[in-house]
């Protein structure tokens, strides 16, 4: 343990150094542990677990097809889509971010401040940087589940357009990783439930204004440019490319943004960890 | 029951007021000029020019959507205050248990909690409302008529979820509520898109749900087409909620609160 602490308190260590104790982690495999916790803690609560694949579906039929029936049709690179099949992989991307939200700040906070359980997972052989990746997986395994429901869901709705569209099932992983990561260590900065608008503050206009509801081009330029570098509108971009079935650079650029994001994200929520619980 | 019993609360609401006022701003004003930019305005313009304004009953989407969104956030701080923090003041930290060994009654406490929902209410939907006007969503002045109507709506809410708060045991039965109940009825109240067009079965039981009516009013105060008769329907089944809601609340408070 003091090797790590020695690490930590050492200023100014490059990125890629910082991000090699989540690969250390993952080769231990320690982190399994706290992802059969929580999947055991679940099969008490499943009602829980399966009311989360409903309420992606509800929107997808509120504003795909109810709002959606208010709409002639948009188009996107050419082609006229129904308004569902454009509203649908956003979605999709919202709904992967907010479910690794929920998992990443609100139960994360409750278990790290409020029911104390990592300070009795710290003092097994488990590490700080393995409640950071269990948390991760468990979160990431929950939010695929969802995908991959929604996805199926899209299909006879005639919502997916191509092939690719199954590719949307990692991408919206990714998303999650992404936010998962991201969502871990901002909450390790919180002082209390109060501090959570702070998040909503960050997610609620992502939600609104990321190309989700219509197209980036209604916006002007500059102020789509800045759209355009947000997270989740990578993930909603690269998403609707993947069902539409139009394919560009958007993909590649979003796998690797949200990637990046999402390990930065862990690596610093491993610290974050062990600067809380083990000082 | 005395109103003295209700008011002598007022403090202790007051303290939480003090200490968390500034998050509210953020529900209370930020968020509705996120949706009514993003849906009103962005979406809106498709909506618009696609010709559809006699589905909206010849309204622009922003004119359509915007009252509604009111409905719908007084549905919510009904929701926000009735649900965690009543959890809270049973089970967590017990402060209803404490109130109940002072002279006040269970009923006292039901009502104080909703008076202090009320006033949340009122206070934030007059804020959303000055939004709305800015945006140029409100064509006449019965429009101030929508405060009332959103805390009547609001305590529709309430009083049956305080009941349904008090009867659970742990707190997984609100998240259930939140994504079965809440979540779909602000979906499918007719917020959004028109409730004529969602198929017969859903239609009926959205008219059951407190919001449609709540929705209702709200637009019909907005735009300036009041039937009375209608408004008198929508206030009579929302006040039925209301007083049906607290006799059980009352009741379930008691029960859990002697105990």
């Amino acid at each position: 343990m003091t090797s790590t602490t020695q690490q930590i308190t050492e200023p100014r260590i490059t990125v890629p150094l910082r991000i090699t104790p989540v690969f250390a982690a993952a080769r231990n495999g320690a982190y399994w542990r706290l992802v059969e916790r929580n999947a055991r803690l679940f099969s008490r609560i499943w009602f829980v677990f399966v009311s989360g694949f409903f309420e992606p579906f509800f929107y997808l039929l509120s504003i795909g097809v109810g709002v959606g029936s208010l709409v002639s049709g948009l188009n996107v690179g050419g082609h006229v889509y129904s308004y569902a099949s454009f509203v649908g992989p956003a979605l999709m991307a919202t709904a992967a971010m907010n479910g690794a939200m929920a998992d990443a700040t609100f139960n994360l906070y409750f278990r790290l401040k409020i029911s104390k359980l990592y300070d009795s997972v710290l003092v097994t052989p488990m590490t700080a940087m393995d409640v950071a990746l269990g948390e991760l997986t468990w979160a990431m395994l929950r939010g695929s589940t969802y995908s991959l429901a929604f996805l199926v869901i899209m299909w006879p709705m005639g919502l997916l357009h191509s092939g690719w569209a199954i590719l949307a099932w990692p991408m919206a992983s990714l998303v999650g990783f992404a936010f998962a990561g991201v969502g871990m260590a901002a909450t390790t900065y919180l002082r209390s439930w109060i501090d959570f608008e702070y998040i909503q503050i960050a997610t609620m206009p992502m939600f609104l204004f990321s190309a989700t509801f219509f197209p980036v081009e209604r916006y002007p330029d500059a102020v789509g440019w800045i759209v355009r570098i947000t997270p989740l509108y990578q993930g909603v971009a690269a998403i609707r490319e993947l069902t539409l079935g139009q394919l560009g650079w958007q993909v590649l650029i979003a796998a690797v943004y949200l990637g990046a994001m999402g390990l930065v994200g862990l690596a610093l929520a491993g610290r974050r960890f062990e600067k809380l619980l083990l000082h | 029951m005395s109103l003295a019993g209700v008011i002598r609360q007022a403090d202790y609401y007051a303290v939480g007021v003090r200490q968390t006022w500034k998050g509210a701003i953020f529900s209370s004003v930020l968020q509705p000029v996120g949706y009514l930019a993003a849906m009103g305005v962005g979406l809106g313009t498709y909506i618009d020019n696609g010709g559809h304004r006699a589905a909206l009953g010849g309204l622009t989407y922003l004119q359509f959507l915007a009252p509604a969104l009111v409905a719908v956030a007084a549905t919510q701080f009904a929701v926000m205050e009735c649900t965690f923090p009543v959890m809270g003041r049973l089970v967590w930290n017990k402060v209803f248990h404490s109130m109940v060994h002072t002279p006040l009654t269970a009923r006292e406490v039901v009502l104080g909690q909703l008076s202090y929902v009320a006033v949340r209410t009122a206070v934030s939907c007059a804020v959303f409302l000055a939004v709305i006007a800015c945006f140029g969503a409100i064509a006449s002045p019965w429009a101030a008529l929508i405060v009332p109507g959103a805390v009547l709506l609001s305590l529709a809410f309430s009083a049956p979820l305080l009941c349904y708060t008090a009867w659970l045991r742990t707190d997984s039965g609100l998240s259930v509520l939140f994504r079965f109940g809440f979540v779909p009825a602000m979906l499918f109240s007719g917020s959004f898109f028109p409730i004529t067009s969602l198929p017969a079965g859903i239609r009926w039981l959205a008219y059951v749900v407190p919001l449609w009516h709540g929705v209702d009013l709200s637009r019909s105060f907005a735009s300036g087409h009041v039937h009375w008769l209608a408004v008198l329907g929508h206030v009579a089944y929302l006040l039925a909620w209301l007083f049906v809601g607290f006799w059980f609340a009352a009741r379930v408070f008691t029960k859990r609160l002697s105990a």
